[in-house]
């Protein structure tokens, strides 16, 4: 293998990578707060991309895009509101049939209200030609405003946790909820919160792949389904382990192109996630012991 | 209070029951099996939506020799079960005259022998060349066959001395068909397939594998082969790579929406299409002109959408079937003969010759190659 075909393979492995990453943390926030799986995590990430489409025309992208994130978070809170807060006591598998049911409810939704024409998002630099040369591979700008952003959300979140009030408040109700509560933090309140927070970084990986990727009513199951194998590899709960796990996994489903045919490429995802199940259902990263506490 | 309002309610039922088949006289029943919802409506959208807008103005201009058609539409939403059901349904019970449908080709090999049993003619306008190969006596279908199609291109291969190519299709009906075509007819032009690729009809980013067909130095030429909006991932990750081999693709790109979805990087693709995207620049005298202008002006300015090839299917099945009747009245028998001795008969997808062994009628000059420029389609000339 050449370098130049080395390093296209890299790129294009952290680009699919980062974003199974951002979905796989999006995975972790809510798994952290409430104990479940919500499945329309790939909802948010398609209602990003489509609300900033619709809007471009009335308003500058930047402005657009932000207008979208907070859109997102707005409906994230509302799901949230209308759909989890009132039960009382539920057990896991209601939930994740609840969030089941969201995700197709939305992706309803979303083709009546776009149709089912494929959408995308001008690209922020150049245009769909423009690449720019990295040791003779040619990279579209593009692939590194979504590694640059993906690095920075994660960067962000990971201050937001340890040194923000309501970040401690979340990470004080993922360790021990009845604890939490004993020290006077909103529990309820919370997991609202972890919606918001993972609908607005869902909504954001929208927008900034939508020029890649295009944008269409029906993306999300495809994305939750590689977010969730991303999250069980890193072990279910770690933001960190999140972003190592996407990032391989991202890099595997690259480099196998060069050795299997591309229609194999998502067999390997799944049969990653099959062998971790069997063998390490803690995740690579994380720890039997953490897990075997754990209700889910 | 409420007895009387129950009575009420069944006596009107009981009314409309005996009126029922008054009103039924004097009007023909066509069945139509369309995926106007789920992953195949952009297909069955653009045809429902063009069989709705014809029969409403056959209607008004007084029907057939003075019947009017009513049209029984069904949603299969592309699943080949629900097909099934809506065929027997509309031979059985509701008795049509023909169905026109179905979008997808999987749906129509699941019916073809259904119609032929309930000798009820089937328009199909789904395109894959074995609905009509072998013949069944009452299944026609109106899209240009894929064979052709695969002919065309590689005939501006060798016009362009073009032998190795590289083929790249959407894990669909239509890329698996169509990866059959290639690979079979590719030998006959002397052609040699030196990659071959499947992706899936969700990928997001496809730069992989166009960096892996790139290193092969042999490849002169892509064919990527699609009807999947992902085709026009391929098309800006291989111009992104600034690999600028002439880039041929399928009938199935023929929707303006894939090229504003690649943008610049569509500029320059070079595929075989039916005349209608290029209606506006076709010669006042070509046979196919003025029905074209008037179909796609009279969709567009009704619908606020761009006309597409898929609803031309649905135009011509259903202008086959208005003739046929026109000659041969309210009777299934009657008609599929007449459907079956058409001759010269000028549609949307090219002029129909159907015969005994050809129940699609069209040749290979059905098509013309077209190219991409400034964003439009446009004729292709030669480079």
């Amino acid at each position: 293998m050449t370098t130049e075909l080395f390093i296209q393979y890299c790129f294009a492995g952290l680009t699919y990578g980062s974003i199974y990453a951002i979905v796989a943390i999006g995975f972790n926030i809510i798994y952290n707060t409430t104990g479940i799986i919500n499945f329309a995590q790939g909802e948010f990430v398609m209602l990003g991309g489509m609300i900033s489409i619709s809007l471009l025309p009335f308003m500058p992208m930047p402005l657009a895009i932000a207008s979208a994130v907070v859109l997102t978070m707005v409906i994230g809170a509302l799901i949230e509101i209308v759909f989890i807060r009132w039960l009382k006591d539920p057990s896991v598998l209601r939930m994740i049939i609840i969030t089941i049911g969201i995700s197709i409810l939305t992706r309803e939704a979303a083709s009546h209200v776009w149709g089912e024409n494929i959408r995308a998002l001008p690209y922020f630099i150049g245009n769909e030609i423009t690449a720019i040369s990295i040791l003779g591979a040619r990279i579209s700008p593009q692939v590194l405003v979504v590694i640059g952003v993906c690095g920075l959300m994660v960067a962000t979140l990971g201050v937001f946790f340890k040194t923000t009030s309501v970040g401690r408040q979340m990470r004080a109700c993922s360790a021990n909820r009845t604890a939490a509560v004993l020290c006077g933090i909103n529990t309820r309140n919370m997991v609202t919160f972890s919606f918001i927070l993972s609908a607005g970084i869902g909504a954001l990986a929208g927008c900034i792949m939508s020029p890649i990727t295009y944008s269409q009513y029906d993306i999300g199951t495809g994305l939750a389904i590689k977010g969730f194998t991303v999250a069980i590899i890193g072990g279910l709960g770690n933001a960190g382990s999140a972003v190592i796990a996407g990032l391989l996994l991202g890099l595997i489903e690259a480099f196998s192109v060069s050795v299997v045919p591309l229609a194999f490429q998502d067999a390997i995802a799944i049969a990653i996630l099959l062998i971790i199940l069997f063998v390490r259902p803690h995740g690579l990263f994380g720890s039997s012991e953490a897990a075997g506490l754990k209700e889910f | 209070m409420k007895r009387f309002m129950s009575k009420a309610v069944l006596a009107t039922m009981a009314a409309s029951l005996m009126l029922a088949p008054a009103a039924m006289a004097g009007t023909i029943k066509v069945g139509a099996i369309l995926a106007v919802t789920g992953g195949a409506s952009f297909l069955g959208g653009p045809e429902a939506r063009t069989l709705e807008m014809l029969v409403e103005e056959l209607n008004a201009k007084g029907g057939i020799n003075g019947d009017k058609i009513e049209l029984i539409l069904k949603d299969s939403a592309a699943s080949p079960e629900k097909a099934i059901s809506f065929a027997k349904q509309l031979i059985e019970e509701e008795q049509v005259l023909a169905i026109i449908g179905p979008s997808t080709s999987g749906e129509a090999m699941k019916i073809k022998n259904i119609s032929e049993q309930g000798k009820t003619p089937l328009l199909s306008c789904a395109a894959a060349e074995v609905i009509v190969n072998p013949v069944a006596s009452y299944v026609f279908k109106t899209p240009q066959s894929d064979s052709l199609a695969a002919k065309k291109i590689f005939m501006e291969m060798n016009r362009m001395g073009i032998s190795k190519i590289a083929v790249l299709t959407g894990n669909t009906g239509f890329g698996n068909a169509g990866k059959g075509q290639l690979l079979k007819i590719a030998p006959e032009f002397g052609i040699e397939v030196v990659e071959s690729e499947v992706y899936d009809k969700k990928a997001t980013d496809l730069s992989a594998v166009v960096a892996k067909i790139r290193a092969n130095k042999d490849v002169q030429a892509v064919i990527n082969w699609s009807i999947v909006p992902a085709q026009a991932i391929v098309v800006k990750n291989m111009r992104q790579a600034g690999w600028d081999v002439p880039l041929f693709q399928s009938h199935g790109f023929g929707n303006i929406k894939y090229v504003e979805a690649a943008g610049v990087a569509a500029e320059g693709i070079i595929f075989p299409a039916g005349r209608l995207l290029i209606a506006d620049s076709l010669p006042a005298d070509h046979p196919q002109a003025a029905l074209l202008n008037s179909y796609v002006s009279e969709y567009e300015s009704r619908y606020k959408e761009t006309a597409s090839t898929f609803g031309g299917h649905a135009y011509d099945a259903f202008t086959i079937l208005v003739k046929a009747i026109e000659t041969a009245g309210n009777d299934r028998v009657k008609v599929r003969a007449a459907v079956e001795n058409l001759q010269g008969f000028a549609g949307t997808g090219g002029v129909f010759n159907f015969s005994a062994t050809d129940h699609n009628g069209l040749d290979i000059d059905a098509f013309q190659m077209m190219t991409v420029k400034d964003g439009k389609f446009v004729a292709y000339s030669g480079q």
